[in-house]
C-alpha cells in the first residue's frame, strides 16, 4: 500500500514552501480575521456610545509589564527556533521552558487584573465597556494558553530520540502561532487600555 | 397588469417604474439564456460521424457579453440611485408640518401624533394603537421606532418599507395620494406573534384627517 | 456495512476514523444528504401550514406534542420549523455537500495527489461537522424547542432570555463548532491545491471545478472567523448578560431591561452577513465549477473561455466580500452606505453573466450527449438564471423596499439554492457517483428523477414571486390574518401539492442511489470517456489514489482534438501534433 503512495506527489510541492508552513499560515489569515471582527465590533460599538477613558479604570502599568513580558517570550521562542536549527536539544528545551513560563507569567498578572475587577464588581454584563474588556482580554488569554500547551506538547517531543528529523518543523509552527498572539497583543494593549 | 398592488404613495410610481423596468431587462436575458440553451441542446445533439467543434474561445465575443450587461448594469444602478436618493436621503426630502411617531412592540404598533404644539410626549399627543391614519396629499415624516426587537413597518399600498430597530430612530417621509384603507404587515421576524402583527392604516383628505384626530382625543 | 459480525480488524480505522480524502469526501456526502432529507421533511411540515392553515395533521400530535397539540401547528413550532430548515439546509445540508463532500473527494484526485496535505485535520474537520449538527438539532428536545429567530437569527430576539430559549443557545454552540469544521476543511483544501499539485498540473491546468473549490475555501478561511467572532458575542449577550447587540431602554412584556446599554442590533446584521453573503457563493461556486466541469464532457468541447470562467470565479469571491449589506437596505443603515452597496452587487452579475455567456457558448457546435448528470447541468443554467436575475431586482435599493422580506426572496433563495446549489449537486453526484463507488447510477431512473424534480420544483419556488410581489412577507404563520393576503390561499395550496410531489420525487433519486451501490452497471476506470485526472485510476481509487506516478501534459479539457482517433485526451496524454490553442 505504501508504494503507491511513494509515487506520488506527496513529497514534493510544488512551491517549494513547506505545507505545514504554508497550512500555519493560512490559519493564522483565518485568526486575523477573527480578531478584525472583534476589533471591528469594538471600534463600531466604541463610536456610537459613551466610552470612559480607558486608563481610568485599567491597570496600565500591569498591562505594560504583560506586554514587557510578552515581547520577551517572542525573543525565546526565536531562540528555540534558532536553537532547532543548530540542534542543540539543551537549548531548545530552555529557550522553550523559558517561553511556556512567560506565557504562565502574563497569564497570572491577567489573572490578578481580572481578580481586582472582580473585587470592585466589574463583571462581564456590568457595562459595555466591561464586556468589551473582558471578552477581547479573556480570548486574546485563551490564544495565550493555547500557544502555551502547544509549546509544552513540543517540549514534551523533545524528549523522544529522533526530534529534530521528524518533529524539529513543530517548533517554528508552534512560533509562527506564539508571534501571532504577542502581535494581537500589540494592536490590544493601545486599543483597549490606552486611547 | 397588476403583478404588485395598486399604488398611493408619491413616490410609488417611481419604484413600480424602475421595478417595471427591471422585469424587461431581466425578461430579456432569461429569454436569451432560455431560448438558446434550448436551441443548443435541440441543434447540437450527438450525431453519429459528426464530431464537436474544438475551439477554446474569442476574445471578441467574450468582451461583448462582458461589455453589454456591465453597461447596462451601470445605467440600473444610476437610474435607482436616483430614485433611492429622492426616497432616502435626508437632503431630498420635502418639509413636513406632520410628524408621526410608530413605536413598534411585540405585537403591536403604538401610534403617535404630536398633537397642535408639534412636540412628542406632551399633554395634546395623540396616541392609538394599530390606527395610523394619513392625510392625502401631504408629506408626513414617521419616526420608526420599537420598543423590543426589531420590526418593520411595512404598507405594500404605499411603496414603503422601513424596519423599527430598538436604540435607533428611523425616519421615513411618505406621502399618501389617494384615500383608502390598507394594512402595515410586519415585515420582521419578532417573535411568535411575527404573523398577527397587523396595523390599519386609512388615508384620508386632510379635513377628515383632522376630524379624525380631533374626535380621537376628545375620546381618549 | 452495519453488521458487526462483518467487521475486519481495522474496520473502524477504514470507514469511521478513516483519514482517506475518499472516505471522509462519502462520509459527508451521506450524511448532508440525510440532512437535507430532515430539512426537506421539516419543509413538509411548513407547507402543509401554509396549504390548509390550522388543519390538523394527526399523527404529528405524538412526535410533537407541544408543537403540534392535536396535531394542530401552535406559531412558535412554525417559527422553529422554518429557522431549522434554513440552518439545516444552508450549514448542514448545501455547504457540507457541496464543499465537505465533493471537496474532499475531488481536489487530491483531480491534481494528482495522494490525499489531502493534512489527513487528520480532515478527519477532525468531519468529527466536528457531526457534533455540530447534533447540538444544532438536539434544539427540538429541551425546554422551549428549537431555535426560532430566522436563520439569520437577528438580535435582540435571538439575544435574549425573555425571547428566546435553550435551543437559541444550542443553535448558536453549534454554529460556532462548525465553523471551526470549515475553517480546518479550507486550511487543508488550500494548502493541499498549492502544494500537492502533481508535476505539470500548473494553475491554468486545473479543471473549472478546482479552481472552483480554491476560490471557495478562501472565502470559507477568511469569512467564517467573522461569523465565530459574532456568535461567541452573541452567547455572551445570552449566557452572560453582556450587550453587544443589546441597546438601552428595551421594554419585554412590560418589564424593562436595565442591565443592557450602548449595543447595536445592526452591528450583528453586519457581521452576520460579512460571512453570509460570501457564504452565498461557497454554496454555489463549487457548482458552478461541476457544471463547468460536465458540459465539456457531455458536448465532447473545450470548455469556451477557460480563463474567463476561471478568473470570473475569483471574481465573484472577490467582489462577494463588499456586497454584504445589501441585506441591509431597509435597517435604516446610511443611505449613502446603501448607495455604495447597490454598486458592488449590480457589479457582481457582470462575472456571473461571463459564466452563463461561456457555458451557453460551449454547448454551441458540440455534439451534446443527454445523460443524467448533464440534464441536471442544464437543469442548472435555466433555474441559476432565474435566480440570479431575481437578485437584480432585490440589489437595486428602492425595488427591495418593497421586496425585502417579502416571499420574492423566499424565491430568489430557492431558486439560487436549489435551482443552482442543489442541481449542481445533483449533477455533480451523479457524475462522479461511478468513481466514488465503482459503478454506475442507473441513468432511466435519473432521468424519471429529473424531470418530476424540475416541473414539481418550478411549481413550489415558481409562485413565491407572485405571492412576493403581492407583498406577502415571508416567515409567516398564518397570512390569512391579513385580509389583503387572504386570496393567495389558493396558490398557497398549489405550492403545497407541488411541494408534497417535490418530496416524494426524491425517491426516486434514494433508490437509485442505494439501489445502484449493489447492482448498478460496473463503471470502470472512465465511464464518462472524460479527461482529468480522476479519470485514470480505477474506480474507486485505491488508497493512494493512482497506480503510478502522473504527469500532466495539457489542460483540463481536451475534447474532439482535430487529427486525434478518440474524441477526448487524457491530461497524461501527450499532445499529438495538434498543439492545444
Ligand atoms: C447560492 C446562493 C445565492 C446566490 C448565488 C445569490 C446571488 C445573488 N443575490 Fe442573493 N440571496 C441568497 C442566496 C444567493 N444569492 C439568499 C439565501 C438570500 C436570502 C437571505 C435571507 O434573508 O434569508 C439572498 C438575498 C439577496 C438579497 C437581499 C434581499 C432582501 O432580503 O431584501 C439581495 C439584494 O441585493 C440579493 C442579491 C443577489 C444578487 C444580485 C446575486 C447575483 O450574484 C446574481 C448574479 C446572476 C445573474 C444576474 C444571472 C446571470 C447573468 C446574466 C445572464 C448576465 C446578464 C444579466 C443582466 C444584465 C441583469 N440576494
Ligand atoms: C439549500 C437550501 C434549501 C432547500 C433545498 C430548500 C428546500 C425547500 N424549501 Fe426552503 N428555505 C431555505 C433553504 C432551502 N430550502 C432557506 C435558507 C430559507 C429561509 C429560512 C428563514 O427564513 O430563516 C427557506 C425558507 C423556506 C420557506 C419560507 C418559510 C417562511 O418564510 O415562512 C418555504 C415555504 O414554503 C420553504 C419551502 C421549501 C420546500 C418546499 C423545499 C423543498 O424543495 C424540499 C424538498 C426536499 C428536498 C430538497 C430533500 C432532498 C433530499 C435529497 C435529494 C437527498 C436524498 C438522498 C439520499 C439520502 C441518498 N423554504
Ligand atoms: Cu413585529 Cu414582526
Ligand atoms: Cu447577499
Amino acid at each position: 500500500m505504501s508504494s503507491t503512495i511513494a509515487v506520488n506527489s506527496m513529497e514534493t510541492t510544488q512551491t517549494g514552501i513547506p505545507t505545514a508552513k504554508l497550512g500555519m499560515w493560512v490559519f493564522l489569515a483565518s485568526e486575523v480575521m477573527f480578531f478584525a471582527g472583534l476589533l471591528g465590533a469594538y471600534i463600531v460599538l466604541r463610536a456610537g456610545t459613551h466610552w470612559p477613558h480607558p486608563a481610568d479604570e485599567l491597570n496600565v502599568p500591569a498591562a505594560a509589564v504583560n506586554t514587557f513580558i510578552l515581547l520577551s517570550s517572542s525573543m525565546t521562542m526565536a531562540l528555540s527556533v534558532a536553537a532547532v536549527h543548530r540542534r542543540d536539544t539543551g537549548r531548545l528545551r530552555m529557550f522553550l521552558l523559558a517561553t511556556i513560563l512567560l506565557g504562565c507569567a502574563f497569564l497570572g498578572v491577567k489573572g490578578y487584573e481580572y481578580s481586582v475587577k472582580f473585587h470592585h464588581g466589574h463583571l462581564p454584563g456590568t457595562g459595555l465597556f466591561w464586556d468589551v474588556y473582558f471578552t477581547l482580554t479573556g480570548i486574546h488569554g485563551l490564544h495565550v494558553l493555547i500557544g502555551a500547551l502547544a509549546n509544552l506538547w513540543v517540549l514534551s517531543l523533545t524528549l523522544k530520540r529522533d526530534f529534530f528529523e521528524r518533529k524539529g518543523h513543530l517548533v517554528e509552527l508552534s512560533g509562527l502561532y506564539w508571534h501571532f498572539v504577542d502581535v494581537v497583543w500589540i494592536f490590544l494593549f493601545p486599543m483597549v487600555y490606552l486611547i | 397588469m397588476n403583478w404588485l398592488p395598486p399604488n398611493v404613495s408619491s413616490y410609488g410610481h417611481q419604484v413600480d417604474q424602475l421595478f417595471w423596468v427591471i422585469v424587461w431587462i431581466t425578461g430579456f436575458f432569461f429569454f436569451l439564456v432560455q431560448g438558446v440553451l434550448l436551441a443548443f441542446v435541440l441543434i447540437y445533439r450527438a450525431k453519429p460521424g459528426k464530431k464537436a467543434q474544438y475551439l477554446h474561445g474569442n476574445t471578441l465575443i467574450e468582451v461583448v457579453w462582458t461589455a453589454i450587461p456591465a453597461v447596462i448594469l451601470l445605467l440600473l444602478t444610476v437610474a435607482s440611485q436616483k430614485v433611492w436618493a429622492e426616497i432616502r436621503y435626508p437632503r431630498f426630502a420635502p418639509a413636513t408640518s406632520l410628524q408621526i411617531e410608530l413605536l413598534g412592540e411585540q405585537f403591536v404598533w403604538n401610534v403617535r401624533y404630536p398633537g397642535p404644539d408639534s412636540q412628542f410626549n406632551t399633554e395634546d399627543d395623540i396616541a392609538t394603537i394599530n390606527q395610523l391614519h394619513l392625510p392625502v396629499g401631504v408629506p408626513v415624516l414617521v419616526h420608526v421606532k420599537s420598543k423590543d426587537v426589531i420590526h418593520s413597518f411595512f404598507v405594500p399600498e404605499l411603496r414603503i418599507k422601513q424596519d423599527a430597530v430598538p436604540g435607533m430612530n428611523n425616519e421615513v417621509w411618505i406621502e399618501a395620494t389617494q384615500a383608502g384603507e390598507f394594512e402595515i404587515r410586519c415585515a420582521e421576524l419578532c417573535g411568535l406573534g411575527h404573523y398577527r402583527m397587523k396595523g390599519f392604516v386609512k388615508t384620508e383628505p386632510l379635513i377628515d384627517f383632522e376630524a379624525w384626530l380631533r374626535e380621537t382625543k376628545a375620546n381618549e | 456495512m452495519s453488521s458487526a459480525s462483518h467487521q475486519k480488524p481495522g474496520f473502524i480505522r477504514k470507514y469511521i476514523f478513516s483519514t482517506d480524502h475518499k472516505v471522509i469526501g462519502i462520509q459527508f456526502l451521506i450524511s448532508s444528504l440525510l440532512f437535507m432529507v430532515v430539512g426537506g421533511l421539516l419543509a413538509m411540515l411548513m407547507r402543509w401550514q401554509l396549504g390548509w392553515p390550522g388543519a390538523p395533521l394527526g399523527f404529528m400530535e405524538k412526535i410533537a406534542p407541544e408543537g403540534m397539540p392535536g396535531g394542530v401547528m401552535v406559531p412558535e413550532y412554525y417559527n422553529m420549523l422554518f429557522t431549522m430548515h434554513g440552518s439545516i439546509m444552508i450549514f448542514f445540508g448545501i455547504i457540507p455537500l457541496l464543499v465537505g463532500a465533493f471537496g474532499n473527494y475531488l481536489i487530491p484526485l483531480k491534481i494528482g495527489a495522494a490525499d489531502m496535505a493534512f489527513p487528520r485535520l480532515n478527519m477532525l474537520s468531519f468529527w466536528m461537522f457531526v457534533p455540530a449538527a447534533a447540538i444544532v438539532l438536539f434544539g427540538f428536545f429541551v425546554e422551549g424547542g428549537a431555535a426560532a429567530t430566522g436563520w439569520t437569527a437577528y438580535p435582540p430576539l435571538s439575544g435574549l432570555k425573555e425571547t428566546s430559549g435553550m435551543g437559541q443557545t444550542c443553535w448558536v454552540s453549534g454554529v460556532i463548532l462548525l465553523g471551526f469544521s470549515s475553517i480546518f476543511g479550507g486550511v487543508n483544501y488550500i494548502a493541499t491545491i498549492i502544494n500537492h499539485r502533481a508535476p505539470g498540473m500548473s494553475f491554468h491546468r486545473m479543471p473549472i471545478s478546482i479552481w472552483a473549490l480554491f476560490t471557495t475555501a478562501i472565502l470559507t478561511v477568511l469569512a467564517t472567523p467573522v461569523l465565530a467572532s459574532a456568535m461567541i458575542l452573541l452567547l455572551l449577550d445570552r449566557t452572560l448578560g453582556t450587550s453587544f447587540f443589546l441597546p438601552a431602554g428595551m421594554i419585554i412584556n412590560g418589564d424593562p431591561l436595565t442591565a443592557h446599554a450602548g449595543g447595536q442590533p445592526i452591528l450583528w446584521q453586519h457581521l452576520f452577513w460579512f460571512y453570509s453573503h460570501p457564504a452565498v457563493y461557497i454554496m454555489i461556486l463549487p457548482a458552478m465549477g461541476f457544471i463547468s466541469d460536465i458540459l465539456p464532457t457531455f458536448a465532447r468541447k473545450p470548455i469556451f473561455g477557460y480563463k474567463a470562467i476561471a478568473y470570473s470565479a475569483v471574481g465573484i469571491g472577490a467582489v462577494g466580500f463588499l456586497v454584504w449589506a445589501h441585506h441591509m437596505f431597509q435597517t435604516g443603515m446610511n443611505p449613502a452606505l446603501g448607495t455604495t452597496f447597490m454598486i458592488s452587487t449590480m457589479l457582481i452579475a457582470v462575472p456571473t453573466g461571463i459564466k452563463v455567456f461561456s457555458w451557453l457558448a460551449t454547448l454551441w457546435r458540440g455534439s451534446i450527449r443527454i445523460t443524467t448528470p448533464m440534464l441536471h447541468a442544464l437543469g442548472f443554467i435555466s433555474m441559476f438564471v432565474i435566480g440570479g436575475l431575481t437578485g437584480i431586482f432585490l440589489g437595486s435599493a428602492p425595488v427591495d423596499m418593497y421586496l425585502h422580506d417579502t416571499y420574492f426572496v423566499v424565491g430568489h433563495l430557492h431558486y439560487v439554492l436549489f435551482g443552482g446549489s442543489l442541481f449542481g449537486a445533483f449533477a455533480g453526484i451523479t457524475f462522479w457517483y461511478p468513481k466514488m463507488f465503482g459503478r454506475k447510477m442507473n441513468d432511466l431512473l435519473g432521468k424519471i428523477h429529473f424531470w418530476p424534480t424540475f416541473i414539481f420544483f418550478n411549481m413550489v419556488m415558481f409562485p413565491m414571486f407572485v405571492l412576493g410581489m403581492g407583498g406577502m412577507p415571508r416567515r409567516i404563520y398564518d397570512y390569512t390574518q391579513y385580509t389583503g393576503l387572504v386570496h393567495f390561499k389558493d396558490l398557497n395550496q398549489l405550492m403545497s401539492i407541488g411541494a408534497f410531489c417535490l418530496m416524494a420525487s426524491q425517491l426516486i433519486f434514494m433508490v437509485n442511489f442505494f439501489w445502484s451501490l449493489i447492482r448498478g452497471e460496473k463503471a470502470g476506470e472512465n465511464p464518462w470517456e472524460a479527461t482529468t485526472l480522476e479519470w485514470i485510476t480505477p474506480s474507486p481509487p485505491p488508497h493512494g489514489n493512482f497506480t503510478g506516478p502522473v504527469t500532466v501534459y495539457c489542460g483540463p479539457y481536451e475534447y474532439s482534438v482535430p487529427g486525434m482517433k478518440k474524441d477526448w485526451q487524457l491530461q497524461t496524454e501527450k499532445p499529438s501534433g495538434n498543439p492545444p490553442r
